[in-house]
């Protein structure tokens, strides 16, 4: 892989040792990939305050600098971790002290987390505690070059902003917000953006939130790691549902990038998307046949219809999201030994407080909750067996993370669920 | 079916190292889809749900899912419960991250389908750019 000469430089330790190792794993990661060289970026979503079992003992062992290096950077040497070199987010992570009474989430891994807070915020990671930083001010340009990980985040950087990225994962953004690089491959060039599959839309109107996460499900499950091209009958997304659809995308598949002509940035038409002198490919439908298989792969975990909790916000709601919760829950109650949660960014939560929506979703009994969620967490309350979603991400991965049924269904679907403790969603 | 069958591949991490395969048809998901700490895939609808892979030469078509992928594998190395080696149908950022942080050697771009012409139980020479297979 070829190396500029400032990169030379951070590898032969001219940065100091953190820098060096931080290169040193970019070499590595690069050559894995065969990439040609590393790309300038300077805006990295990465994490490092989360807790485990493996950072608390390594924290126990020799504090976050230890931690940082063996997890963030893969090096097994005693090294004095820098100030962040870029622009460096933390994405979701456990929860947090406003948790503690609500879930059962144990004290140590708050007061572990606190501790990492204080130390990557003096070290300049902005501690936005989101899968989606899109929502609370990191909004990457068309064409920026980035190192996220979070795989929803990735998906809608990619495809809704025109930022360019890889898949990262805790290690590469790790060296990345010490250098402000990353190996130039993949989704970084303008030959592998364009689109593979072409996923018709016919016999139904793609419209509704739940709608759009179960295309973005089919569209990862046809496409697997490529990248689809969306078209036919669609209305007019807004983010909460591209959210959803990117994040549904990148669970079934492994999907990174796809283009809806017309809506994203990088398609004008279907051509454009495909790129210059490429033939469209043959159109995968997606109909009413397509749409029962997806809704019935969602729900093949359900049997009990008596429902203990409710989990919204998946990938973290929106303001309009947390709104509609309220006002769905407006004058109503919980059933008793049902719980509702709503995840969602720490700073949308202080917009709803302010706008009075979460004195609504409280005095129904619900819960809205930061920083994390019940899959990274592994946290669900207290004697939960059945739980329902509005997200396909959270259906597809909770009951194999918690061990727990898993029902699929409409927002309006899982607060009635909430209010009667009943599951009575259907495909309609 | 016995014999020798040597697949010709690049190498995504360096190394050399001797053992059993244990072969994946579908792609493999790291956050959610295996338990770290026992070395086993948990994705309930997936063909190797229950089953370790610490120890064995782990062949996927490709890695799946969450960006967490490198991380859980890196955790297996960090718990003891890693596979030995990787061979990869198909790189990704997440599959060459994870096999670089796990350190174990791995392979990909192979001039066959390890994944149809590896089977579980196949004994194999993993040796950079090199796969010697002998059928079980």
């Amino acid at each position: 892989m070829f190396l500029t000469d400032d990169e030379k430089r951070m590898r032969d330790g001219a940065e100091g040792d953190a820098v060096a190792a931080a290169m040193d794993l970019l070499i590595r990661y690069g050559a894995a990939l065969d990439a040609p060289r590393l790309c300038d970026i300077r805006n990295v979503a990465g994490t490092m305050t989360q807790p485990s079992p493996v950072k608390a003992r390594l924290v126990a062992e020799g504090g976050w600098d230890k931690a940082f290096a063996v997890i963030n950077l893969d090096s097994d040497a005693d090294l004095t971790i820098p100030p962040m070199r870029v622009p460096t987010c933390q994405l979701q992570h456990g929860f947090g002290p406003d948790s503690v009474d609500i879930v059962p989430y144990p004290r140590a891994n708050v007061d572990l987390q606190s501790d990492a807070e204080s130390f990557y915020g003096r070290h300049g990671v902005n501690i936005l505690a989101t899968c989606t930083p899109y929502q609370v001010g990191n909004l990457p340009l068309r064409g920026e070059h980035c190192a996220w990980m979070e795989s929803s985040a990735v998906i809608y950087a990619n495809s809704v902003l025109g930022a360019r990225t890889n898949c990262e994962g805790i290690a590469s953004t790790g060296a990345a917000s010490l250098t402000g690089r990353i190996p130039c491959w993949g989704n970084h060039r303008d030959e592998n953006r364009f689109g593979t599959h072409l996923i018709s839309v016919s016999g139904l109107t793609v419209e509704s939130f739940q709608d759009w996460g179960m295309l973005g499900y089919f569209a990862g499950s046809v496409s697997g790691e490529d990248r689809p091209v969306i078209t036919g009958s669609l209305s007019r997304p807004d983010l909460t549902e591209l959210k959803h659809f990117g994040a549904a995308a990148a669970t079934s598949g492994g999907v990174e990038l796809y283009h809806i002509p017309g809506i994203t940035p990088e398609a004008a038409s279907v051509e454009a998307a495909f790129g210059p002198g490429a033939s469209v490919p043959d159109a995968v439908v997606y109909g009413p046949a397509e749409r029962a298989a997806v809704y019935e792969t969602l729900n093949e975990i359900g049997s009990s219809t008596d429902v203990d909790f409710i989990l919204l916000g998946c990938p973290h709601a929106s303001l309009e999201q947390i709104r509609q919760a309220a006002s769905l829950l407006d004058g109503k109650r919980l059933a008793s030994g049902t719980e509702l949660w709503i995840m969602a960014p720490r700073a949308l939560k202080v917009m709803a407080d302010r706008s009075g929506y979460t004195a609504v979703i409280e005095r129904a009994g619900g819960q809205v909750l930061t920083d994390s969620c019940p899959a990274m967490s592994r946290t669900a309350p207290a004697g939960t067996r059945v739980f329902a979603t509005d997200s396909a991400k959270q259906a597809h991965y909770l009951p194999a993370i918690l061990g727990i049924e898993a029902w699929f269904g409409t927002t309006e679907e899982c607060i009635a669920a909430a209010v009667t403790g009943r599951w009575n969603g259907e495909l309609r | 079916m016995s014999g020798k069958v040597v697949l010709h591949g690049r190498m995504v991490v360096p190394g050399s190292v001797e053992g059993e395969a244990l072969v994946s048809h579908e792609p493999i998901s790291g956050w959610g889809g295996i338990d770290p700490a026992r070395g086993v895939v948990i994705e309930p609808r997936h063909e190797l749900y229950g089953v370790c892979f610490t120890g064995k030469i782990l062949v996927f078509p490709s890695a799946k899912g969450s960006s967490g992928w490198s991380g859980f594998f890196q955790t297996t190395r960090l718990s003891g419960t890693a596979p030995i080696g990787m061979i990869i149908g198909r790189i990704s950022a997440k599959s060459a991250l994870g096999a670089v942080v796990t350190r174990v050697p791995a392979i990909t771009d192979l001039d066959a389908d390890p994944c149809s012409v590896i089977a579980t139980g196949d004994w194999l020479l993993l040796d950079n750019s090199t796969v010697e297979v002998t059928k079980r």
